[in-house]
């Protein structure tokens, strides 16, 4: 958005998006921790669940062929264009199409990582550590956006969501059955055997959808 | 109002309900067997594993 409408407009979206997260946070995150553990890593687990399956659906699709790989070069052309024609319209001083989409970008990729960061922090006792978590994961990001300085073509895109897949639907397993009353064998240790089995029917399903007769490559 | 709800629908149960709508089925057994002596810790990953092949296999039918 700064480099086809200019920085100003983008650059205060941004801005406020992340104040109203930041209130957002500190309303939601202490209402989180009364409630009682079990209700929140219930519904914490199903929500990770159907998220983390959703995204795990699409990846398989992608890796065997039976869905397009996002081709991120012509996402970026497409948007560039549509940033470059929209209409100007301003707005308190702003240009109000620039400042409406990073607020709004900024927003909602923002509650979704806050939402994670709260759920994971306070389901496991310490929403500190997961903010150093989040924080360390920016920081990573910022870095390798400096050193790429590419669109997001370069980033092995499906890989990734293969991976947050296989992790969101982990967790959900794990979480919700404990919220649901389910006592797992061996305690925390079992995660690993959850994330293995979830790794490995996941590999085994990208197999055997590629036996079939891919309809895109 | 309509798209609002669209919204939430799209964002949290996406392509495919059934892969919801199972997740739901299995939450429901796997509550109900922890408050017996019958292990209930298996129900959760068999119940991912069906939903999901059952989804992938829809699509791959589908062409």
């Amino acid at each position: 958005m700064g480099i086809t409408r200019g920085w100003r407009s983008t650059l205060i979206g941004a801005g406020v998006a992340t104040l109203a997260l930041a209130a957002i946070v500190a309303v939601l995150g202490p209402a989180l921790t009364v409630i009682p553990i079990d209700v929140l890593r219930l519904v914490v687990g199903a929500l990770l669940l159907v998220f983390g399956l959703q995204w795990l659906r699409k990846a398989i699709l992608r890796a065997s062929g039976w869905r397009a790989v996002r081709d991120e070069d012509a996402v970026f052309a497409r948007e560039r264009a549509e940033a470059v024609n929209a209409p100007h319209v301003e707005r308190a001083g702003l240009d109000w199409y620039a400042f409406t989409i990073s607020f709004k970008g900024v927003l909602l990729e923002g509650l979704e990582v806050a939402f994670i960061v709260l759920t994971f922090g306070s389901t496991q006792g310490s929403i500190p550590l997961a903010a150093v978590g989040a924080g360390a994961a920016v920081l990573l990001v910022l870095v390798a956006g400096i050193v790429v300085r590419e669109p997001l073509s370069r980033v092995p895109e499906n890989t990734l969501a293969f991976a947050v897949g296989v992790m969101l639907t982990t967790f959900g397993i794990f979480w919700g059955a404990e919220g649901a009353g389910v006592d797992w064998p061996g305690g925390d240790a079992s995660l690993l055997g959850v994330l293995a089995f979830v790794l490995l029917i996941s590999l085994g399903y990208v197999t055997a959808l590629r036996r079939g007769k891919p309809a895109i490559v | 109002m309509k798209r609002f709800a669209r919204f939430w629908w799209d964002f949290i149960v996406g392509d495919d309900w059934r892969v919801a709508a199972g997740i739901l089925l299995a939450f429901g057994l796997t509550a109900l067997l922890a408050t017996t002596s019958v292990p209930a810790w298996w129900v959760l990953p068999l119940a991912v594993a069906a939903v999901l092949w059952l989804s992938l296999s829809r699509v791959a039918r589908a062409g």
